[in-house]
Formats: C-alpha cells, sequence, structure tokens
C-alpha cells in the first residue's frame, strides 16, 4: 500500500481509526449533551435542544429570574491603569482653578490639617473615581457630596490631573515612624486578608487604589470601619468591604497608625 | 552517526544549566514557605521566583531536552548527517535570547505573572516575547525533525522508519499543534494588552486557549521519557523491544488523545459547559492507554533481558535484572514515580473529585512526582547514555551516577508524598507563607517541613548530575562507538503506511481538536461583554 492510499477506506488504518475515533466522540457527545442534562433532577429543561444548549455552554438569560433591586448605588466608574495618564498643562491648569474650592479642607497645597485625605500626589485614577462616585450618589458625604454634584466630567478629569501633578509632601513627617505591622506586609492568610500592602503601596500598587502614608490616622480608621459596617459601598466588587469585614479592630488600629506615620515620599518604595 | 555534537552538546548544556537555576529556586520557594523558614517580608519575591522556576521548568528545560535528544536521534536512527545545520543552531539561539528576555523581566519584578500567565494579571511586554521567541526556536526544531525524516525517506522508498525517529517526530508534530494555544493566547489577547494597544481582556477564553497547550505539553515533555524507554533502554540492559507495532500505537495514540482533552484543567470554569467537560473528561481516560500499553511493552521488554540473563520463574526472574546498571535504575524508578503519579492523576480527571484537591497543593505535589520525578530522571538517563558517544569520552563513575539516580528518587518520593497529602488537607497552591502558628494549619507543619527537606535531597541531586557530565567533559578519551537503539524482538522490514507515517494520526488530531475546542471558543470569542480590566504587574 501506498502513502496515496492511506486516507481510503481500503486502509483498514484509516477505517477503524476514524471509525473508533468518531464512535467514541458521538457516544461521549450524546453522554455529555443529553443524558447527563437529564439525570439532573434538579434542573428542568423544555426540550432536549435546550438541554444541549445548556451543556454546550450557550449564555443564556433565565427569563424567571430578574436582578435583584439594588437598594444603595453602587460604583459605576471603570478604571484601567491608563485612566489620565497622560494631562495635559492646560488640564492642569483649569483643575488647579477648580481646586481652590476644595482647599478649605484639603489644604492649598493639597495637604488637609482637617483629618481630610491630603490629595496632593495622590494617584489621578483614584481622584478620578471617588469624585465620580460621591457625583453618583454611590459614596456620600455631608460635606463632599454637595460640591460633587455639580462636577463635569471633564472638571472631575482636570482636578484629578491636578491634584496628582502636585508634589507629594516630602518632609511631611507627622509622627515617628511606626514598624510594618503584620497585616500591612503579611496581611492574614488564613482568613483571606490580603497584605494592605499589595495594593496599597509598600509591596506594589494596583490601579485605583490610593497610596495612604502620612494621610490622617482617625481617617482612615473611620473609613475602614465604614467598609467593614458596609455604610460605604463604593469599593468596586466589594474589594475593599471583603477586607475590612475580616480585619480584627487592633488590626484596623495597627493599619491606620502604620501608615499615618509613614512619609509621603516612601510611597512605592520596595523594601 | 553523531555528526552535529556540539550542536546537541549546546543544547544539553543550556538546558541542565538553566535546570540547575530553577532547582535551586524551586528548593528556595520549598523551603521559605515551610516552618523552618522565617516569613518573607515581601512575597512578590516569591512569585518572581515562582514566574522563573515555572518558565524555566515548564518551557526552557523539556523542550531544549527535547530538541536536543531529536537532534542525536534524527543523525544516528536515520544514519544520516543534519539537513539544515545553520537553521538548528538558529532555533538554538532564539531559545537563549529569548530565555534570556525573559528572565529580566522576571527578575526586575515586572512579569511575576506565573508560567501559566494568569490573565487579567499582565506583566512586562518582554516576558512574553522571550516566551515567544522559545516557542518559535523550537518551532524550528519541529519542521526539521520534519524535513530530516522526509530526506530519508527519499533515500530508502517504503523502509521502515526507525522507531526512535518515528517517535520523535511524532512527538515534535504534538508540540507543534499543542503550542498553538499558548500562542494563540499570547499573540490575540496578551501581548496586545501588554503593548499597550488594549487595556481589557477575556480571562475565560484566555485560560481555554491555555488549557489547550496544558494537557498535550506534558506529553511533549513526556515524549524523550517514552522514547528513551522504548529504544535505549532495553538495548542498554541487554534485552529486545517486545513490540515494534505496539511501541507505534502508543506514540499515535498519544498524538490522537493527548490534544482534545485540556479542558479538564478547567472544570472548575464557569464559562466551559458541562457537555464539554465531560467530553474532555471522557476523553481524558483513553489517553491512559498507551501508557498502559507502554507499561506493559516495557515490563515484557525488560523482562526478556532477565530471562537471556538466565533468570527463571514466574517473578524470579527479576533478580536476574542487571540493577547495577544505571539505565535499569533509571527505569525502575521511574516506573515507580508513574504508578504514583498515575494514580493520583486518575482523581484530577474526575469531575466529583478533582473540586476537593483543585487548586490545592496536591496539584504541585502531582506534576513534580510525574513531571520532576518520572519524566526528568528519564532525562538524566538519556544524558547519561549519550555522554560519551557526545564527548568521546568515558563517563567512569558509575558508583556515583547510581547514587545520583538513587537520591532523586528518594529526594522526590519525601518532597511529593507529604506534599499530596497537605493537598487533600486542604492546603491551598502558590501562596508565598503560611501561619503555621494558627491551629488551623498547625498539623500540616510537619508534612511540609518533610517536604522541604526532600527539596534539599532533589538539589543535591541535580548538583551532583551536573557535577557527573561536567567531570565527563574532561574523562580520558574513549572512543564509544555509533550510537544504537534497542532492536524488537521482531525487527520490522516492512511497517503499514499507516504506521510508517504520520499524516492520519495528525488529521484525526487537528480533528479532535476542532469538535472539543470549536464551539467553546466560539462562543466566548463571539460573546460580548466578556473582557475584564487588564491588571499590570508593578503599575503607577
Ligand atoms: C528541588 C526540587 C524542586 C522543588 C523543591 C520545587 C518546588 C516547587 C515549589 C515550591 C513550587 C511552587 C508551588 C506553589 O507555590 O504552588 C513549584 C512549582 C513548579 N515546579 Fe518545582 N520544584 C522542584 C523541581 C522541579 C522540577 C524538576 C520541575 C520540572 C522539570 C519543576 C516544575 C515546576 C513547575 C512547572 C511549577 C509550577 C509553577 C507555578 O505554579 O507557577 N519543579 N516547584
Ligand atoms: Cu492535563
Amino acid at each position: 500500500m501506498s502513502t496515496r492510499d492511506l486516507f481510503t477506506f481500503g486502509n483498514p488504518h484509516f477505517t477503524r481509526g476514524v471509525g473508533i475515533t468518531a464512535a467514541i466522540l458521538i457516544v461521549t457527545a450524546i453522554a455529555g449533551f443529553v443524558v447527563l442534562p437529564f439525570a439532573q433532577p434538579w434542573v428542568q429543561f423544555a426540550s432536549v435542544w435546550d438541554a444541549i444548549c445548556s451543556a454546550a455552554g450557550v449564555p443564556q438569560r433565565a427569563a424567571s429570574v430578574t436582578a435583584p433591586e439594588q437598594a444603595k448605588r453602587l460604583s459605576e466608574v471603570v478604571l484601567t491603569s491608563h485612566t489620565l495618564s497622560r494631562p495635559s498643562q492646560e488640564a492642569i491648569g483649569r483643575g488647579a482653578t477648580l481646586a481652590q474650592r476644595c482647599a478649605i479642607c484639603h489644604g492649598p497645597t493639597g495637604i488637609s490639617r482637617a483629618d481630610s485625605p491630603n490629595l496632593a500626589g495622590q494617584y489621578a485614577a483614584v481622584i478620578y473615581k471617588e469624585l465620580h462616585d460621591f457625583r453618583s450618589g454611590a459614596r456620600s458625604n455631608a460635606v463632599m457630596s454637595p460640591f460633587a454634584v455639580n462636577l463635569t466630567e471633564e472638571e472631575i478629569a482636570d482636578l484629578s490631573n491636578y491634584y496628582a501633578y502636585l508634589p507629594r509632601p516630602s518632609a511631611y513627617h507627622p509622627t515617628p515612624q511606626l514598624p510594618k505591622p503584620n497585616i500591612v506586609i503579611y496581611g492574614a492568610p488564613l482568613r483571606g486578608v490580603a497584605p494592605c500592602g499589595a495594593c496599597h503601596g509598600s509591596l506594589d500598587n494596583k490601579t485605583g487604589s490610593p497610596w495612604l502614608e502620612g494621610q490622617s490616622e482617625a481617617y482612615m480608621k473611620a473609613q475602614l470601619q465604614a467598609f467593614a459596617s458596609g455604610e460605604r459601598r463604593n469599593d468596586i466588587s466589594q474589594q475593599m468591604r471583603n477586607i475590612a469585614r475580616a480585619l480584627t479592630p487592633q488590626e484596623i488600629e495597627a493599619a491606620a497608625a502604620y501608615y499615618a506615620s509613614q512619609p509621603p515620599d516612601v510611597v512605592k518604595a520596595v523594601d | 552517526m553523531l555528526v552535529n555534537r556540539k550542536l546537541i552538546l549546546a543544547h544539553f548544556w543550556f538546558a541542565f544549566a538553566v535546570f540547575g537555576v530553577a532547582l535551586t529556586l524551586g528548593a528556595w520557594q520549598m523551603f521559605i514557605r515551610s516552618p523552618i523558614g522565617t516569613w518573607l517580608s515581601n512575597p512578590e519575591l516569591y512569585y518572581r521566583s515562582l514566574t522563573a522556576h515555572g518558565t524555566v521548568m515548564g518551557y526552557v528545560f523539556p523542550t531544549l531536552v527535547a530538541m536536543g535528544f531529536g537532534y542525536a536521534i534524527s543523525e544516528s536512527a536515520l544514519e544520516q548527517r543534519l539537513v539544515g545545520v545553520r537553521w538548528a543552531w538558529t532555533g538554538f539561539w532564539l531559545i537563549v535570547i529569548g530565555s534570556i528576555m525573559a528572565v529580566i523581566p522576571i527578575a526586575l519584578g515586572r512579569a511575576s505573572v506565573l508560567y501559566t500567565f494568569y490573565p487579567p494579571l499582565i506583566g512586562n511586554l518582554f516576558y512574553y516575547l522571550g516566551v515567544v521567541l522559545v516557542v518559535v526556536g523550537s518551532w524550528i526544531w519541529v519542521a526539521l525533525m520534519s524535513i530530516n525524516l522526509r530526506v530519508w525517506r527519499k533515500a530508502h522508498p517504503g523502509a521502515a522508519v526507525p522507531l526512535a525517529m518515528y517517535a520523535n517526530v511524532a512527538g515534535s508534530y504534538l508540540w507543534a499543534w499543542t503550542a498553538v494555544g499558548a500562542a494563540l493566547e499570547l499573540l490575540l489577547q496578551i501581548i496586545p494588552v501588554a503593548a499597550g494597544l488594549k487595556n481589557t481582556i477575556d480571562a475565560g477564553l484566555a485560560r481555554i486557549f491555555f488549557s489547550w497547550t496544558l494537557h498535550a505539553i506534558v506529553y511533549f515533555w513526556l515524549m524523550p521519557t517514552y522514547i528513551a524507554y522504548y529504544t535505549i533502554v532495553p538495548r542498554a540492559i541487554g534485552g529486545r523491544v517486545y513490540s515494534d507495532s505496539m511501541a507505534r500505537i502508543s506514540f499515535i495514540l498519544f498524538l490522537v488523545v493527548a490534544m482534545p482533552i485540556g479542558i479538564h484543567h478547567t472544570f472548575a470554569d464557569p464559562q466551559v459547559g458541562a457537555g464539554f467537560k465531560f467530553i474532555h473528561s471522557a476523553f481524558t481516560a483513553l489517553v491512559a492507554l498507551p501508557t498502559l500499553l507502554t507499561v506493559f511493552t516495557i515490563c515484557a521488554s525488560v523482562e526478556i533481558a532477565a530471562r537471556l540473563r538466565g533468570g527463571r520463574g514466574v517473578f524470579g526472574w527479576i533478580r536476574a535484572l542487571p540493577w547495577d546498571n544505571p539505565m535499569m535504575l533509571a527505569l525502575a524508578f521511574s516506573f515507580v514515580m508513574l504508578g504514583f503519579g498515575g494514580a493520583g492523576g486518575l482523581i484530577n480527571m474526575s469531575y466529583q473529585l478533582d473540586a476537593s484537591i483543585h487548586n490545592t497543593q496536591w496539584i504541585t505535589g502531582h506534576f513534580h512526582l510525574i513531571f520532576g520525578g518520572a519524566i526528568v530522571i528519564m532525562y538524566f538517563a538519556i544524558a547519561y547514555d549519550l555522554w560519551p558517544h557526545l564527548t568521546g569520552r568515558e563517563l567512569i563513575d558509575v558508583r556515583l551516577i547510581r547514587t545520583q539516580l538513587w537520591l532523586w528518587f528518594v529526594g522526590m518520593i519525601v518532597t511529593t508524598f507529604p506534599w499530596h497529602w497537605v493537598g487533600i488537607l486542604g492546603m491551598p497552591r502558590r501562596m508565598a507563607y503560611f501561619d503555621f502558628g494558627d491551629p488551623a494549619i498547625a498539623p500540616q507543619a510537619l508534612s511540609v517541613t518533610f517536604s522541604a527537606i526532600g527539596g534539599f535531597i532533589l538539589l543535591t541531586s541535580g548538583i551532583m548530575f551536573i557535577v557527573i557530565l561536567a567531570r565527563g567533559m574532561r574523562a580520558p578519551l574513549a572512543e564509544a562507538g555509533a550510537y544504537r537503539f534497542a532492536v524488537a524482538v521482531h525487527q520490522p522490514t516492512t511497517v503499514p503506511v499507516a504506521l510508517n507515517t504520520h499524516a492520519l494520526w495528525v488529521a484525526l488530531m487537528i480533528a479532535l481538536t476542532i469538535t472539543n475546542y470549536g464551539y467553546p471558543i466560539l462562543n466566548l470569542a463571539t460573546t460580548a461583554g466578556t473582557s475584564v480590566p487588564a491588571v499590570y504587574v508593578g503599575a503607577q
């Protein structure tokens, strides 16, 4: 027999090879797409075709189930690491003008003396997201919300770019630097808590996570408690709520005190 | 007729050098997350190490061994000078450059994405480009193996292709096709994001593409080992291959059924339909067939050797085997590890049982036993067997070789048995540290400590291996003669076309890939709204 006859039914290897393979495929397909779906008493199929589609993974919208009514608004902001990554000088200038309104709490140079967050040098994406959330109502605060409702998309972007552009308060040492507590560098592996530092700097930085060094201790503690109680819920996919709920009060204290004691110029340092 | 010895040696040396580095990282990982190490203050370092270890052990090391061995087979089994030597060197250098290119961003902490890429995590572009270069380099080898066989066929019309070359080319085709999955994932999905052209990625689809590669790559790693079982061991211990056809059937079965089963790696993924999971699971059961055939044939071949040496009785012949021969020892160790690993594999492949060990340390224990144990110990055997022919010098220190193999075997058992056990207890994989002070996992501390000790035994064995080979480069000159492969009891002169060519089986392999992967891929690719924002390693 020559190579030319390889793919002919006269060749027993061809006939048997293809035949056996096809037979196995057909039998397993019938089992997987028809028999097994119907073997699940807890699932109802309208027809065989329905069962096949389900087993094949065809996306289906279940007719009887409607999405649960959302009691409170959630954040609708989509962030990527390219959000606002290349601001123009004009945008920053416009932001500076707008920021005069914010100075009373966040300080004229973006450094607060009122337990409000320091914004100077904060990541643009972070400010952008929080302003959006205040505007949409996903996050609410008696002072911030009224400021945010009237901001346009462009104004939010300009403000974010302006604050990101300001230098971080480099020589600002609020208190003596504390050593890293376990929760910041190790998290709590057994409770499924990732280290704070994995997203907020110290170890690594993830898009949308603010750096926290030198922020007000009281402010950070209050936010962690608000996340834990569910009072604040604008974190995408419950990223912070899941963590804050699992923290002990001592861990909340330790993390807030640690970050508050760090000078912001160590942001991003890996040690 | 080994003419291009430098080429083959270059492949082996680079393979073993990177293997040594990755092995050290492995031992360190094991130690640092065990109770005898202290917690790392920066888990990022663990993931850098893990990415480097996995990338080298999964992509670079076995590929180079398969390539070097493949060139050796082509020259000696076909008794024909390698055609395309210049291309072969190009492939080699692509792999060297690719490896360096991939390792630099890993070392800088810019690509701690692990060797499975883990989208939507996205690392530095050069890491992925490096991996692509490694794959492209290996594809040159695939083409050369095919071309060399074709040249030989022209000169020997109708003759039976030597078993070693038949199997070698089957392995190369399997690799060529299975690498396409990861290549599609890299080129269509990950690289555009890493290059900044896009910033969202369909992670579910990416996982399906990766599963296309992930199972059959295991059989590509396995190929040199199986080729050694069939064509080196019987010759080295004075036996014969029990059946040449059985051997060919095993290799073509690997070609057909290793591919359409990769979705067994995504049993826990919601984006794949249960029907496809079932089909892949059923085909996975079939993949045991060629391995069972192999175990049977090799045991029979070994028995022939024992009986030729005067062994008698139903089991008494086992004592007559040449147990001081490193090849015999390596084979026995490899089979024992294959047996235990295979038994564990039965658990992984069953949809329900898999749920209890999914993503636990069981998985890492399992593949270290099979891959690091059963497969790699035969890589050692291949190197020992070929070395005198490549260097023209004798490997004198047989005692040291035996010790090295013993240590690898014992080390692998000590490492992986407790590793499986803690997996059953629920310890997750890919974690940088564990709080053994917590009562919940304190009972696992002892097992993990054993694994760490096993890791150092393995490291010792690995160092000995490299030392033995290095000393072999400076041993006294000794002509080793022509490199030969085992002959069968009935050495074939003609073989049915189907078992002398690969076309039919390659066609079946592609057809089954289409039936088993076509719809899941199309479905995910055409469903809107399945992409998520990429998460960049070390961004901001
Ligand atoms: C000294 C011997 C070795 C030790 C102690 C060791 C240890 C480890 C450890 C601790 C992990 C990470 C497990 C986890 O965190 O989930 C790992 C992963 C891995 N090892 Fe090894 N290893 C060794 C040898 C090998 C060998 C010989 C191979 C194969 C040739 C190999 C291939 C791999 C692969 C592919 C991974 C997966 C990486 C990942 O999960 O991303 N290792 N090894
Ligand atoms: Cu697999």
